[in-house]
């Protein structure tokens, strides 16, 4: 196996082996993450399904599956994305694979502690900061740094002359991620209390989202669609529009996650103003992907990785049309705190990146392990679960969501919001399950494609070959 | 090749990102350290103490390092009955909380008074200390209510935490602080919010909190995604301590539409009598109850003095 070449030299390591480390660490993270949301979402469903067990309540379960899918499976795949398309784009090789491993093995040993621990109870109570802060500094020192500094060298040692859009974004992220990671647990470290402290929690997750997690699963789009189709990216400008508005406009608005907190009203009327300008990245990212698709979207059906991402990229759509209004004051008001807000964060992470993700590790996998995807039946039953799973989930959510937002501003006694919410916890507790469903035929079909996938002569592309099954 | 090319480029980046950082970060911290604590806030940290989230005195969150929020009847020095008020008490070795520590968390005004009148200063954690809300005369700035301060009453009064817990009958002890390292370990902030919203919300859950109200209180844990009704003030609404007992060891014997998780493991193995609790036996009975066999569901066992779920059921009736 790969970990036999933790202790071999940098040099008689095969290339490719982080990468493929970290793609199946996080098919796996992803099978258990997801098992975590559907397990929680029956409990929501049926209350008296495995109840009075410690280990088992859902206020145990809830923070594990967040932290599972974030750590594990989307950053561990971006790490993967990273390792492979970093070396590729500037025409060299990974500056440390040796590195790659130990930050591989040594984010899944994290992971799994950390989560463990937080299984038990063990938090700082701070939403998408959960981890106690010795476990953060863990984070920072065995994941995100180890993570940076490899994509960092290997950007310097580039043999090309100029920066592609894709390694401008790892480039920024994976710094952005550490100042971000850093900076955001302050207040563990530091002992801050009170308002700041909450405020800091927001800003944390906030920021984690917004310089780590999209601007990752955009550059993720901008190496695919291009690679795959054969076509250019459409325009280069509009790739540096995106990547300043993200930096300018989406590390600002933190505030809007408190909108209805006592925080000082300048700065949350600021966040909501700078709030509504992420359209401006978002437009620019969707519609230079959609562009360079012109004369290819026959692909968008016949390919696997192009047809994940164009999907991913088409779900930023409403994703960034919920996200630039629902926190003005006009519609935060109503919607806050209620399913429609669970079902806009899975519409991000579920939706929009989770099929960027995607692409990038079956593209991945593929290209590095020179293996044809074993079956493409099962590849398109992954596709269509996920995605149908995925809505069900969304829209019921929403409909739940707009259900207690009303139950909300008309004050009418919760527990008859609750009653009115049960169809749809069942409903998204199916939706949740097809999502997990998915996964296990996903780790099913790439295990069989390491084993039996047709072999790819050097020189060219998965999609270049035709399926065998 | 190196970055060079990209001198500006990166320079770019630094001042963009240096200057989205300060706005976010660095201009909101003068309006926060601003706050000045209410008496609602000072109630809050002195009630849950130095932290409820993972400290390293109470690693596992077993509701550790936390101190007692008692009423007192009586004088602890002459023993005389007084009017009734309520005595953060904190044992030897318990850590104190943020606000006497660093008492610049409290704001201005009530730091002046709490540091010279309330002699907060002079408490230590290694003999333990005492502490009560005064008000003063003074109006808080902007929202003409007096302003509260902390007493140090070990230092004003020679109240000790012995004395006063002496004196002091169980059922005027309350556990809030442990409770609300429970609230945050079982995650019932994941479901039940501790902040009615500002623009609703007030007929039914009650005043949304002002901005005095969080001062020195780690982690605030207020919640972002509801599912069950709003905490902030529910002991307003409901101080019934039987209830509670019913309703956390099975919130369907209350609510049969509830969904919210039994939480009967907190009861730990015995009941108040010392008894051990026959979790299996209870279960299929409330199970032939369900279905209708009996009519009555079997009875909840009383908790026992110093089991988890009596931290909790305290903190939550301490929520006013």
């Amino acid at each position: 196996m790969i970990l036999k070449y933790l202790f071999a030299k940098n040099e008689a390591i095969p290339v490719g082996s982080a990468a493929i480390f970290f793609g199946f660490s996080a098919i796996i993270w992803f099978m258990i993450g997801t098992g975590l949301g559907s397990f929680n979402a029956a409990k929501l469903a049926f209350p008296d399904f495995v109840t009075g067990t410690e280990m088992f309540a859902f206020g145990h379960m809830r923070q594990v599956h967040v932290l599972a899918v974030i750590f594990g499976w989307i950053s561990m795949a971006f790490a993967m994305a990273m390792m492979y398309i970093t070396p590729i784009l500037g025409n060299t090789r990974l500056w440390s694979e040796k590195l790659g491993l130990w930050n591989c093995m040594m984010w899944n040993i994290a992971l799994a502690l950390g989560l463990t621990l937080l299984w038990m109870g063990v938090t700082s109570g701070r939403e998408y900061s959960d981890f106690p802060w010795p476990l953060d500094l863990a984070v920072a020192a065995f994941i995100t740094i180890p993570l940076a500094v490899n994509v960092w060298m290997t950007i310097i040692k580039r043999r090309t002359q100029g920066i592609y859009t894709t390694n401008w974004f790892f480039a920024a992220s994976t710094f952005m991620l550490i100042i971000v990671f850093l900076v955001g647990n302050l207040p563990e470290y530091f002992h801050l209390t009170g308002l700041t402290e909450a405020y800091m929690t927001w800003w944390f997750a906030h920021n984690v989202l917004g310089l780590w997690i999209t601007p990752v699963a955009a550059a993720i789009a901008y190496y695919v669609i291009p690679k795959v189709t054969g076509n250019p990216l459409y325009s280069h400008r509009i790739g540096h529009l995106h990547f300043w508005s993200i930096v300018v406009f989406y590390s600002t608005p933190a505030a809007h996650h408190l909108m209805s907190a006592p925080l000082p009203e300048w700065l949350k009327s600021f966040a909501s103003v700078e709030g509504v300008l992420i359209l401006v990245p978002a437009i620019a990212f969707v519609s230079n992907i959609l562009l360079t698709m012109q004369g290819k979207w026959n692909m968008f059906v016949e390919n696997l990785e192009v047809r994940f991402t164009v999907v991913g990229v088409l779900l930023a759509i409403p994703l960034n049309m919920q996200g630039g209004f629902q926190q003005t004051r006009s519609i935060n008001w109503y919607i806050h705190g209620t399913g429609w807000m669970v079902a806009h964060a899975h519409l991000a992470l579920l939706g929009f990146s989770t099929f960027l993700e995607a692409a990038a590790v079956y593209l991945g996998l593929q290209t590095l392990m020179k293996r044809k995807l074993y079956s493409l039946t099962l590849g398109n039953l992954h596709f269509w679960l996920l995605l149908i799973g995925f809505s069900t989930y969304w829209i019921s959510m929403t409909i739940a969501g707009l259900i207690q937002g009303a139950g909300k501003i008309y004050e009418v006694p919760y527990i008859d919001v609750v009653i009115a919410e049960h169809p749809y916890m069942i409903a998204r507790w199916l939706g949740g399950t097809m999502v997990f469903s998915s996964t296990i035929l996903w780790l099913y079909n790439m295990w069989m494609t390491a084993r039996e996938g047709t072999v790819i002569p050097a020189g060219r592309m998965p999609h270049e070959l035709a399926y065998e099954r | 090749m190196n970055f060079r090319e990209y001198k500006i480029g990166s320079r770019a980046f630094g001042v963009a990102f240096g200057l989205s950082m300060s706005i976010t970060l660095f201009f909101p911290s003068f309006d926060l350290a601003a706050s000045i604590s209410s008496e609602v806030g000072l109630d809050k940290q002195l009630t849950s103490g130095w932290d409820s989230g993972w400290q390293i005195a109470d690693p596992l969150l077993k509701g550790l390092n936390k101190p007692l929020k008692v009423l007192v009847r009586k004088d602890p020095k002459s023993g005389e009955s007084m009017e009734p008020v309520y005595a953060y008490v904190y044992p030897a070795g318990t850590s104190l909380p943020n606000g006497v520590t660093h008492t610049v968390n409290l704001g201005r005004g009530v730091e002046e008074l709490s540091v010279k009148q309330g002699r907060i200063t002079e408490a230590r954690k290694e003999t333990g200390a005492v502490f009560l809300i005064k008000k003063s005369d003074q109006l808080l700035t902007f929202e003409d209510k007096p302003l509260s301060y902390m007493e140090n009453a070990t230092a004003t009064k020679g109240w000790t935490p012995d004395e006063v817990l002496k004196q002091a009958a169980d059922s005027d002890i309350l556990h809030a602080g442990s409770g609300k390292t429970m609230f945050v370990r079982e995650g019932c902030w994941w479901c039940h919010t501790l902040l009615p919203e500002q623009t609703q919300d007030w007929q039914v859950f009650g005043a949304p909190p002002m901005l005095g109200d969080f001062n020195g209180e780690s982690p605030t844990a207020f919640g972002s995604d509801r599912k069950g009704p709003d905490l902030l003030h529910v002991g307003s609404r409901n101080a019934s301590k039987e209830w509670m007992m019913l309703h956390f060891f099975n919130p369907r014997l209350v609510q049969p539409h509830s969904i919210m998780p039994r939480f009967d493991y907190l009861w730990g193995e015995v009941d108040a009598d010392g008894k051990k609790i026959d979790f299996k036996k209870w279960r299929s009975e409330y199970d032939e109850y369900r279905e209708g066999k009996i009519t009555t569901p079997p009875d909840v066992p009383m908790y026992a003095k110093d089991s988890e779920i009596r931290n909790l059921i305290d903190f939550v009736i301490n929520l006013k």
